[in-house]
């Protein structure tokens, strides 16, 4: 596109009273760039000036120096045209008041005495907007050479087929995968479910079978029992994927990473990376590389998974033993359940009729309440049910339950109170401190329990309330053909769940376009499990609807664009690659990365990652922030007697840009000589950005991003980790410039926590006080 | 992005209530590409959620999410929000609805740039209920920092003599006096109830003495001590004195669980106490604090490891039992607290600086059901008929949630709105 510039310069809401407006005109002037102010830019006369440049053909990239962009974005905003936003009003004159800096006479203009740092920060504000105009372009969508708008479902049981279900309801065709030789999981080996809705008294038939009937009445679900996935490989709207049968051994299994004792050699040392491409070569003999696409695989838009949960495996677990683990009729919840499904509740050890059996939620006795790991809620509620099966069997049953906390949150108290009508049932506080054998009956002991201090009960069996661990934990399942290899990653910040670390955003995962729901992401009842699939299927179809529009998905939904390279400066290092938090960038035998867009979801970090900077996208990259960098003006002593400093902030532009927004709003002034430059994540800050200001005499640089660690609130998971990884390596090149390392900080904030900017940045700008300008001013 | 005319958008999702639950149950329709109109009744989008300083169990500022999700608001025209909105009638079936909505005059119009400079002048103040009354704020108020929109509101109650000055002030010819509240009729095809919940009414539970004795304040009052755009800007202190407290006791199941009160569960209030054991100690390295329990239902790993975690704090107890009575000292404005030890069966005194009532939630349209054909249970949760479709509640106006639980309902809810849609 042919670009025509125009600056418009809103003077409402202080910016006029404050600064010198004909002296900001000047700088476009300057430059023969059109500039026009307004003295109510977003009102609908402002507005309907700058539409009609734009229609009247004059305008197509403008610089619109006014507000933050974070209002009136959708009144600034015009259909084809580039908008710059510069932040005159909260960034500049909101927080820095003329009562603090007064403005210069005519007199002290000319005399390098003096100097406006408001009216600096303005002028460089919007020369910095001038040039990203000038570099960035209108980004394109990406279109998959191939598409589909089919559904993979991973996983035959409640959750899946209500995740199938959910979506053929919306008109998707779906395929479910299921590696056992019928639908159901374990909701099929049920004898009954809990109630959900009131009166919440009598347990109800599992909801399976209707669920299983109701597929026949959609043609556009697809079922493969008996069947596995070797491999996914692609990208969202066009995932090919390989089945096979389980356990088969076929070309399109999905290599493997090598696992960390294979990197190094005998002495430990690493190896290089050709010796390691050997042993990857020779580890995954028989495999196809991920690049290979099965020439006989299926197509799918996106993925859900739903593998779900396999009970503990307590027996032989030391740690329980004190809960005679190892008996023949001290079986798990699981077990219990395979008995009753076949009839009436007996005893494994010799078939007797079990009347009386005591439900153990918690192991700690009476040291720790938790319950066993993986439980959840879950195991309380099916505690009650399981109670309510003796009860059903036979009249003088008797069931008790021991629990530390009896977890029936929600309306599924309902379900508990009404358990406890039952007078056979008896329920209680307690620590199990033992289960023994006496003859041929079981004897627990329980202390602190609410029917006294020590309590001793026969029972015939006894149940461990033992966790659903999800299958995350023993495979990835879903076999991605990623060079990061086939799982999610950091499931282990989860205990093995596939779960997302977002409140807000529940199904995210770093695997765009596929979703978990059901128990592998959290313990669930079977009434939870159907309510998760419906929202898993959602994001799925939002994917494949995104990817179909070519616009990334959260956090940067409807972002067009998407990384670009100039490969032949590719060193083949594999930073990019390695470092991409969703695993976006695949990489061939030499190490060049092939770039999946539709898997992007457009944060920078391959381009804050990339040492020979040949990464960028149309409306971001390392020439338009970097040029928005040297646009700066560092003054110096040929300037004024005392030139005042020059700090750059790079700053993460979802949480703290609005932050600092919030200084500006309540108008707590901070050092007026510090330039921010918001990015997209701080994951995508490339040092070169931090050398180049340095090297223009600017006094130092801070990049403040968001908090990291297992509960990061980074919302592209490695951002500002990596950023200061990245920083903690440019100590070298800031010594070979002679600089102290003190320059460059790298700070933390939440949003909420936008009191802490000023001293944060004042204190900074203090301590650059103290080591003295750069030596590099006025070269 | 607000839009203030009547419109015929049959095909779209009309979404009750711009909290956390509606917000995402909008974002994620309308991603699909679906038309979606957001109906708020407060002045600002957020719910409950913006009230609390943090989530459980990350600690992290609710307006993280927020923030994004009002820029994939801003960045969508698919979606429309209408703020201080409320449904009058809704009629028709799944598939075609039509919705009479009343706005209620904000005074403020679209001109606004959110400058202040008429709260500068306004003198006339009102109570603060985004604070729960605890302090004043004028009467010319932007709802908060982050609120979305952007835009301020002029409270009824404003003097003559303020509203003169207001309009005068305004450079941008945002206030208007005359505005009259308006009704607008919609046409759409499935409308999400995402109208969440309220905080149970403490004072109704008499024995624990609350709106007796000022020291004792509710969970939701102590969110806002304890966040920085709070009355106290963030300092957890006494109402009578403000004094820092040294003990403090948490009050669980104040009202839930209890026949007379809240039958059910509230699903987060064991949660948001010992979230709110860690504001405490944040600002008070040796306050004591007890929470009297009956069960703690922290469910699922990470609820159970932030347990455990705060289980490490030798000066915070838990005590199995239920407290019965309280009373006040009044020369020390202290509350004295009897209690039973359920597992011991003794009585328990304690006499605290502070107690907090971990009161409950009650959906919001249990007392105000709306004029459209909804099932309620009985304590006025809605039920979902996904077989007769159209019309769903998602997050806490359906039961009582956390905010991930909320979002996944939310998400889900989505999609069977779209269902709606498709099969038309």
């Amino acid at each position: 596109m042919s670009k025509k510039y125009c600056v418009y310069i809103c003077t409402g809401c202080g910016i006029g009273d404050t600064l010198d407006i004909d002296a900001l005109t000047e700088i476009p002037d300057d430059e023969g760039v059109n500039c026009k102010t307004h003295q109510f830019l977003c009102g609908k006369e402002g507005v309907a000036m700058i539409q009609k440049d734009v229609d009247d053909g004059k305008v197509n990239a403008m610089v619109i120096g006014a507000c933050s962009k974070r209002v009136n974005f959708d009144v600034f905003n015009f259909n084809g045209c580039i908008v710059e936003r510069v932040n005159l009003r909260e960034g500049v004159v909101w927080p820095h008041s003329r009562e603090k800096y007064p403005a210069l006479t005519e007199d002290q203009k000319d005399d390098s005495a003096y100097c406006d740092r408001i009216q600096m920060k303005a002028s460089d504000y919007i020369r910095m907007g001038m040039v990203r105009i000038e570099k960035v372009k209108l980004p394109e969508p990406y279109k998959t050479q191939t598409f589909s708008r089919k559904i993979l479902v991973l996983g035959g049981g409640i959750t899946g087929i209500s995740a199938a279900l959910d979506a053929a309801k919306a008109g998707f065709e779906v395929t479910i995968v299921e590696k056992q030789n019928k639908l159901g999981g374990y909701a099929a080996n049920m004898r009954s479910q809990m109630p959900v809705q009131a009166p919440y008294e009598q347990l109800i038939p599992s909801v399976i079978d209707e669920k299983i009937a109701e597929l026949q009445q959609y043609p556009n679900i697809e079922v493969k029992t008996s069947t596995e996935v070797a491999r996914i490989a692609g990208q969202p709207g066009e995932f090919t994927v390989t089945f096979k049968k389980p356990g088969e051994k076929v070309p399109f299994d999905v290599p493997f990473p090598l696992p960390p004792e294979m990197l190094v050699d005998e002495k430990g040392k690493e190896l290089d990376a050709e010796a390691q491409h050997v042993k990857y070569l020779e580890f995954n003999k028989g495999k196809e590389d991920i690049l290979t696409l099965d020439p006989n695989g299926e197509l799918y838009g996106a993925v859900i998974l739903a593998a779900g949960w396999r009970p503990d495996d307590i027996k032989g677990n030391n740690a329980y033993s004190h809960l005679g683990v190892d008996l023949p009729d001290v079986i798990t919840n699981d077990q219990f359940e395979k008995i009753a499904a076949k009839g009436k509740i007996v005893r494994p050890s010799d078939g007797k009729e079990a009347k009386s059996v005591v439900f153990i939620q918690s192991p700690g006795k009476d040291e720790d309440d938790a319950d066993f790991p993986y439980c959840g809620s879950v195991t309380s509620q099916v505690a009650l049910k399981q109670a309510k099966y003796v009860r059903n069997d036979y009249t003088d049953g008797k069931a008790y339950i021991i629990y530390q906390h009896m977890r029936t949150p929600g309306l599924q108290e309902n379900f508990y109170k009404s358990m406890q009508q039952d007078n056979g049932i008896f329920m209680s506080k307690g620590a199990v401190t033992s289960v023994t054998q006496s003859g041929s009956e079981l004897i627990v002991e329980a202390q602190n329990t609410l029917l006294g201090k020590n309590l001793n009960i026969k029972a015939d069996l006894v149940v461990i309330a033992a966790g659903m661990v999800p299958v995350t934990v023993d495979d990835p399942v879903i076999n991605l053909a990623y060079r990061q290899g086939p799982g999610f990653r950091d499931n282990a910040i989860f205990g093995g769940y596939a779960d997302s670390n977002y409140i807000c955003f529940p199904y995210e995962t770093q695997r765009t376009g596929i979703y978990a729901a059901g128990a592998i992401r959290r313990s669930m009842t079977i009434d939870e499990s159907i309510e998760d699939a419906a929202g898993a299927a959602l994001k799925a179809i939002q994917c494949i609807e995104s990817a179909n529009r070519g616009v990334a998905v959260h956090p940067r939904s409807g972002d067009m664009s998407f990384p670009e390279f100039f490969f032949q400066r590719c060193t083949q290092c594999k930073r990019c690659t390695v470092e991409c938090p969703f695993g976006a960038l695949d990489d061939d035998a030499k190490g060049t990365p092939k770039a999946n867009p539709t898997r992007c979801r457009r944060c920078g970090t391959c381009m804050g990652a990339c040492p020979e900077r040949i990464i960028s996208f149309a409306d971001y990259s390392i020439d338009s922030i970097g040029s928005q960098v040297k646009a700066i003006k560092v003054p110096s002593e040929d300037d004024f007697d005392e030139p005042p400093f020059r700090i750059l902030a790079l700053i993460c532009e979802n949480d703290a840009y609005p932050a600092l927004d919030m200084v500006g709003m309540n108008r707590i002034d901070y050092s007026p000589d510090v330039r921010v430059i918001p990015v997209r994540c701080l994951g995508s800050v490339n040092t070169i950005w931090i050398k180049d200001a340095l090297a223009q005499g600017m006094d130092g640089v801070i990049l403040i991003g968001c908090k990291h660690g297992d509960d990061y609130q980074c919302h592209f998971v490695k951002g500002s980790e990596l950023a200061q990884v990245r920083l903690k390596k440019i100590g070298d090149a800031l010594a070979s410039l002679a600089l102290e390392e003190e320059r460059v900080r790298f700070e933390e904030i939440a949003i909420d926590e936008y009191d802490k900017l000023p001293e944060l940045l004042s204190s900074f700008v203090k301590e650059l006080e103290d080591l003295g300008p750069s030596p590099f001013k006025g070269f | 992005m607000t839009i203030e005319k009547s419109a015929l958008t049959s095909g779209s999702i009309m979404i009750v209530g711009g909290g956390i639950s509606g917000i995402t149950t909008a974002l994620e329709a309308a991603e699909v590409g679906y038309e979606v109109l957001l109906i708020e009744k407060e002045p600002s989008l957020g719910g409950r959620v913006s009230q609390l300083k943090h989530y459980f169990p990350k600690l992290c500022p609710p307006t993280c999410g927020l923030e994004i999700n009002y820029k994939r608001i801003k960045d969508n025209p698919k979606i429309k929000v209408i703020t201080m909105a409320e449904i009058e009638k809704v009629e028709g079936t799944a598939g075609n609805y039509t919705v009479d909505v009343k706005i209620s005059p904000r005074y403020v119009n679209e001109n606004c740039t959110a400058c202040g400079e008429c709260a500068k002048v306004c003198e006339s103040e009102i109570a603060d209920e985004f604070n729960f009354g605890m302090n004043r704020k004028k009467a010319a108020y932007l709802p908060h920092n982050m609120a979305f929109p952007s835009r301020y509101v002029m409270a009824p109650s404003m003097s003559a003599d303020d509203r003169a000055k207001c309009k005068e002030v305004c450079k941008f010819d945002a206030v208007d006096f005359d505005m009259q509240s308006k009704n607008l009729t919609f046409k759409v095809g499935a409308i999400v109830w995402a109208t969440g919940w309220k905080p149970y009414d403490a004072a109704r539970i008499d024995n624990l003495g609350f709106g007796r004795y000022q020291n004792i304040v509710t969970n939701m009052m102590l969110e806002r001590l304890a966040s920085k755009n709070g009355p106290t800007q963030g300092k957890i202190v006494r109402p009578s004195d403000d004094k820092a407290p040294a003990t403090i006791a948490f009050v669980q199941c104040a009202g839930s669980r209890d026949e007379n009160h809240l039958p059910y569960c509230s699903y987060i209030c064991c949660m948001a106490s010992l979230k709110h054991a860690t504001y405490i100690r944040e600002q008070y390295p040796d306050a004591k604090i007890y929470i009297y329990y009956i069960d703690l239902r922290t469910p699922g790993r990470k609820y159970e490891n932030f347990y455990s975690k705060l289980k490490q704090d030798k000066n915070v107890f838990f005590v199995k039992g239920k407290v019965a009575e309280v009373s006040e000292d009044s020369s020390t404005g202290n509350i004295n607290l009897v209690a039973e030890d359920t597992l011991s069966g003794e009585k328990v005194r304690q006499t605290v600086d502070m107690l907090v009532l971990a009161t409950g939630m009650q959906p919001s349209l249990s007392d105000d059901k709306p004029n459209a054909d909804l099932q309620f249970n009985p304590d006025g949760f809605v039920i979902n008929d996904f077989k007769k479709g159209g019309m769903f509640a998602a997050g806490c106006a359906n039961k009582p949630a956390d905010v991930v639980s909320s979002n996944q309902n939310a998400t889900g809810m989505a999609l069977k709105a779209i269902q709606t849609l498709v099969r038309r």
